[in-house]
């Protein structure tokens, strides 16, 4: 029989990173939690995650930062808040979500086989080089880096979306794309350093 | 009134008939939308999922650009955009640092951010600017016999929203009824469509979009009224694949901006009720 740990312990710490989540913007009061799970419950995620907002918020403040960035809750949560306006301690539990996914894209810390960071990398790179989003040109571009067998598979909706006018090929983009990048880069190196 | 445009990259592609009906509604009522010069993605949930600090300079450079070329609030439709424009005010308000880096990288462009102009969803245009009465006042053919069920989405009410409640909001419920359409009790109003894990991670976001469309049948809704491009794309072009997981639930979704303009008797052409997938053939018959 293979043995495999069950149970985390002192050695898988990383020391300060539940201090510093704390430290982003948005995520000051992680410390409040009181571990009710309300945010477990109002996640209309949850029964799809290895484990729950409630559980993050532990494994972060209890500085295990490799399971929190390994996990594919933080790649499952969509955004809608429900759990932030639901928290009794008014823990930005969305904005936790977003330091974390800030944090695993940083390292490429996050689960292989997870396609939802590859669409964000794309996303943020047609944003950089043109501005704007060309919704139908990004989704192709996710298919084909990472199944483009689904791609195939929904060629209904392709077809579809010729019938209604809606197969956008043209690339959008903004007259000033080049001063938007370099004013992006200004941001990020003003940024740098403040990732834990 | 006078306000500057924000539409976002959707209502340019998905979801163009959002703003080709919007356009004509706001005009009808004397709205005047000044679309914000050469603006760019508001950076949506993936940017904020990279790096904050330039998902605020995303934001807020729509902003400044909205704030350099005359007073008035910024009217943002689509959920996302009008949710990320919003998180970069309360952002750069609260957060002297992110401001500072802000203002810095806007320096590279020679813009300043003053945090003036409001960012404002049609909703609250619609409701709070124009009022209730005057959209009465403005209905021709009332939608009388459609059942709509008023499904706002999440991140319209989330967590920045100051005009609505954050769980059951009314201000579509109180437009659809104003346009005289019977409006179905929605509970599910505010849950989570799904957004972009329809395509990413069908499985878990096909199911959510799945929820929205049974509920609203159960209901006995004719009709989902929207007011995001990714509410409205997710619950119109999956029906054969939710078919076929859980059995259908074929209930056209169309925009609100659409229901005012059939109400207002605007032609039918010019609000893009052709783009959906599943033709919203009550709501013509109706009519």
């Amino acid at each position: 029989m293979e043995l495999g740990q069950k149970i985390k312990c002192e050695a898988d710490r990383t020391a300060g990173f539940g201090k510093a989540i704390a430290a982003m913007p948005g995520c000051e009061r992680l410390g409040s939690c009181i571990q009710c799970g309300a945010c477990s419950g109002a996640c209309p995620l949850s029964i799809y995650m290895d484990q729950s907002p409630r559980q993050v918020i532990a494994l972060v403040r209890g500085d295990f930062k490799k399971q929190a960035l390994s996990c594919n809750t933080i790649w499952l949560c969509s955004s809608c808040y429900a759990c932030t306006v639901q928290c009794p301690r008014e823990i930005g539990i969305t904005d936790i979500m977003y330091a974390l996914k800030q944090c695993a894209m940083s390292e490429r810390a996050y689960p292989a086989g997870l396609s939802i960071p590859i669409l964000a990398r794309q996303f943020v790179r047609m944003v950089v080089r043109r501005g704007r989003i060309t919704e139908t040109r990004l989704v192709m571009r996710f298919f084909l880096q990472t199944n483009w067998k689904a791609a195939i598979s929904s060629w209904r909706l392709g077809l579809n979306l010729i019938r209604t006018r809606r197969f956008g090929i043209r690339q959008q983009h903004i007259k000033q794309h080049l001063e938007l990048a370099a004013m992006l880069a200004q941001a990020k190196n003003a940024n740098a350093g403040g990732s834990p | 009134m006078r306000y500057h445009y924000f539409p976002g990259c959707s209502l340019k592609g998905l979801g163009r008939a959002y703003d080709e009906s919007l356009r004509p509604v706001m005009e009808r009522l004397g709205v005047e939308l000044a679309e914000i010069d050469d603006w760019n993605c508001c950076g949506a949930t993936a940017y904020m999922s990279t790096d904050h600090c330039n998902a605020c300079a995303l934001g807020a450079r729509n902003i400044a650009i909205a704030e350099s070329s005359g007073p008035g609030d910024i009217v943002a439709p689509c959920n996302a955009c009008y949710l990320a424009l919003n998180k970069t005010r309360n952002c750069l308000a609260g957060d002297s640092a992110t401001r500072a880096a802000v203002q810095k990288a806007l320096a590279v462009a020679k813009l300043t951010y003053t945090g003036t102009a409001a960012v404002r969803h049609p909703l609250e245009v619609l409701v709070y600017d124009v009022g209730i009465n005057v959209i009465k006042r403005n209905v021709v053919r009332p939608l009388k016999d459609l059942k709509i069920a008023p499904y706002y989405g999440c991140q319209l009410v989330r967590p920045h929203c100051s005009f609505d409640d954050q769980w059951n909001p009314t201000a579509m419920d109180r437009i659809l009824t104003a346009l005289g359409a019977r409006v179905v009790d929605f509970p599910l109003k505010t849950r989570c469509c799904g957004g972009s894990l329809t395509g990413t991670a069908p499985e878990a976001g096909l199911r959510l979009t799945h929820i929205i469309l049974g509920e609203a049948q159960r209901r006995g809704a004719d009709l989902i009224a929207t007011i995001c491009p990714l509410c409205q794309f997710n619950l119109d072009s999956y029906h054969d694949q939710i078919a076929r997981r859980w059995g259908p639930a074929r209930i056209p979704a169309v925009y609100i901006t659409q229901l005012m303009g059939m109400a207002f008797g605007l032609p039918t052409e010019q609000l893009g009720l052709k783009r959906n997938f599943l033709p919203a053939d009550k709501l013509l018959a109706a009519t």
